[in-house]
């Protein structure tokens, strides 16, 4: 009997269906994070209405995808979100759901914690208010955890708390984890990317070397007791050990994202035209896209390394994220804007940051600063970029992906 | 009906390369692998 | 009835007992695929991968089968493979995707 491929390789063939996905259900939002991935504020006038939604459902439950993460903008503020969360559970979808916390009064806790299907993530970027209102506004520290004593008072344990590791939190790991444990809770940290509004801001948030060894080494130690949602792969290739997970990168193979108007795109932290794999209003639907998507086809076969294959910790770290060498500029067949042996540091030297590829789209809030503009603000003396600048292609690209037009 | 004597297993060698031909048995590391839910990137 | 018997080999858990009856969890979705199969536990949030169609197969005959063990040969598997099989599902039943099946009304 032969020995069975590793999973990466499996992958190649194409999974009927997601293991689990992303589904942004609006735009609108009532913060205006500094680093949101989905550059959330405005509602869209085209998003997928309630009946709509529910045949995603529908379809969702015919594919047999276990779980949806539901995430925006919030979520909550969508007047059929208890409709469809309700809907999902009955048409045997389990849901996480990601939230501010804006809506978690007392009454939504007791009714969340009744509900087998659900669970909750709450975001927090900051174990003190100042470090987090620093990224999500003035109060969103308290908003959370008034969400957190609800949920726990309600008896709902074991809901997430999910943090975006930056320069400025990176100090507080175990108070996040103290907090996490103060209401039974568990912790998740997850990566920034320069998606969304973090491609204005990742330059000055992303955590430096120093610290992507410190996190590293404060996640081995917390083993699976820490989730980080597979987002610090990357950095396995600083002692070659992996942390728990698949350890590769999930766009279009085993996760992807629909968002509030029925975009499909490779993953949440790529939204682009680049990686729009089709709208689940086509004919076809959603498993149309997810199945016969030229995209997906093209992610699904194996990535060579191109440039990284000669580095001893390639298999390690897989050549890291997609999206964060995107945003940043970087030819996807090369290394990682944070690659721990540096070579993404030195390949981003030679570039001009301004004419990095932009998102596709921005639903920011218009004219209101929900939090210090300091940190949004662009070196001075930058030029702002032509709205459809392509992303440079390496020379040595191997990648069927390089300059690839939508 | 008699119970299935306990079988003493070799202890998995996790460092077998892929593809080697199998005059090792097939170990349980190839068989089943675990993952959480939260252990795939590309959700949030 | 089944009896798990202590192994004491180093690095080994308790023993999967391959005579006993067994059945998937009552909440445990199974998809199968190309490589072998999914099988997602919704109390748990816990996924496993079933790297091989035949180790489907075992796990899809186990509520039908009188044992563990028959349903595994029902599935092809050689008996020199059987060890590795009932590690398979000595996981399995660790991460409680499968359990043991309650005993029939008549018993020999």
């Amino acid at each position: 009997m032969s020995a069975t491929l590793p999973l990466v390789e499996q992958f190649q063939y194409g999974l009927d269906a997601p293991i689990c996905l992303t589904w942004e259900l609006t735009y609108a939002c009532n913060l205006a994070c500094v680093h949101c991935l989905s550059s959330s504020g405005r509602r869209d006038p085209d998003e997928l209405s309630t009946a709509e939604c529910k045949a995603v459902i529908d379809e969702l439950e015919r594919m047999q995808v276990f779980y949806v993460n539901i995430g925006g903008g919030e979520p909550t503020v969508r007047p059929d979100f208890w409709e469809l969360l309700d809907y999902a559970g009955q048409h045997h979808v389990g849901v996480k759901f990601s939230t501010n916390g804006i809506k978690i009064d007392q009454r939504a806790a007791r009714r969340l914690a009744a509900n087998d299907y659900v669970d909750v993530q709450l975001s927090l970027d900051g174990a003190t208010a100042e470090v987090n209102d620093a990224v999500r506004g003035a109060g969103s520290y308290d908003t959370a955890l008034r969400a957190m004593t609800n949920l726990a008072e309600a008896g709902f344990t074991g809901f997430k708390i999910s943090v975006v590791i930056t320069r400025h939190n990176v100090s507080q790991l175990d108070e996040f984890k103290q907090l996490a444990d103060r209401f039974d809770a568990q912790l998740r940290l997850t990566r920034l990317r320069p998606a969304g509004r973090g491609a204005d801001t990742w330059s000055e948030l992303h955590p430096s070397q120093a610290q992507q060894r410190q996190l590293y080494d404060w996640l081995v130690g917390h083993g699976e007791q820490v989730l980080t949602g597979d987002s610090f792969f990357h950095l396995a290739a600083f002692d070659g050990n992996a942390l728990p997970g698949l350890n590769l990168c999930g766009a279009g193979r085993v996760v992807c994202l629909i968002d509030p108007v029925g975009d499909v795109y490779a993953c949440p932290f790529a939204i682009h035209e680049n990686f729009l794999a089709g709208n689940v209003r086509a004919e076809g639907g959603f498993s149309q896209v997810w199945r016969g998507s030229e995209l997906f086809a093209e992610l699904r076969r194996p990535q060579t390394g191109g440039a990284c294959n000669s580095c001893s910790a390639f298999d390690a770290c897989r050549g890291g994220c997609m999206a964060a060498k995107f945003f940043t500029g970087l030819p996807l067949d090369g290394p990682d804007p944070e690659c721990v042996k540096g070579h993404g540091e030195r390949a981003l030297a030679g570039l001009d940051q301004a004419a990095s590829p932009k998102p596709s789209l921005d639903h920011s809030h218009r004219g209101r600063a929900a939090v210090p503009l300091t940190i949004g603000r662009r070196a001075p003396g930058t030029i702002s970029p032509p709205p459809d600048v392509r992303p440079p292609v390496s020379a040595c690209a191997q990648s069927p992906l390089a300059g690839l037009t939508s | 009906m008699t119970a299935d004597p306990a079988i003493a297993l070799p202890v998995p060698d996790s460092a077998a390369p892929v593809g080697n031909p199998a005059e090792e048995p097939l170990t349980e590391d190839l068989l089943v692998e675990e993952v959480s839910i939260d252990g795939m990137c590309g959700v949030y | 009835m089944s009896t798990d018997l202590e192994l004491g080999a180093p690095g080994v858990a308790a023993t999967f007992d391959l005579a006993a009856a067994w059945t998937l969890h009552p909440q445990v979705a199974v998809r199968p695929e190309r490589f072998g199969a999914l099988l997602y536990h919704f109390g748990t949030r816990t996924l496993s991968f079933l790297k091989s169609p035949q180790l489907l197969s075992v796990v899809q005959q186990l509520a039908d089968q009188p044992s563990a063990r028959a349903a595994c040969l029902a599935a092809g598997i050689a008996p020199a493979d059987l060890p590795a099989y009932q590690q398979a599902l000595t996981r399995l039943a660790d991460s409680d995707m499968i359990q043991p099946r309650k005993p029939a009304a008549s018993s020999t």
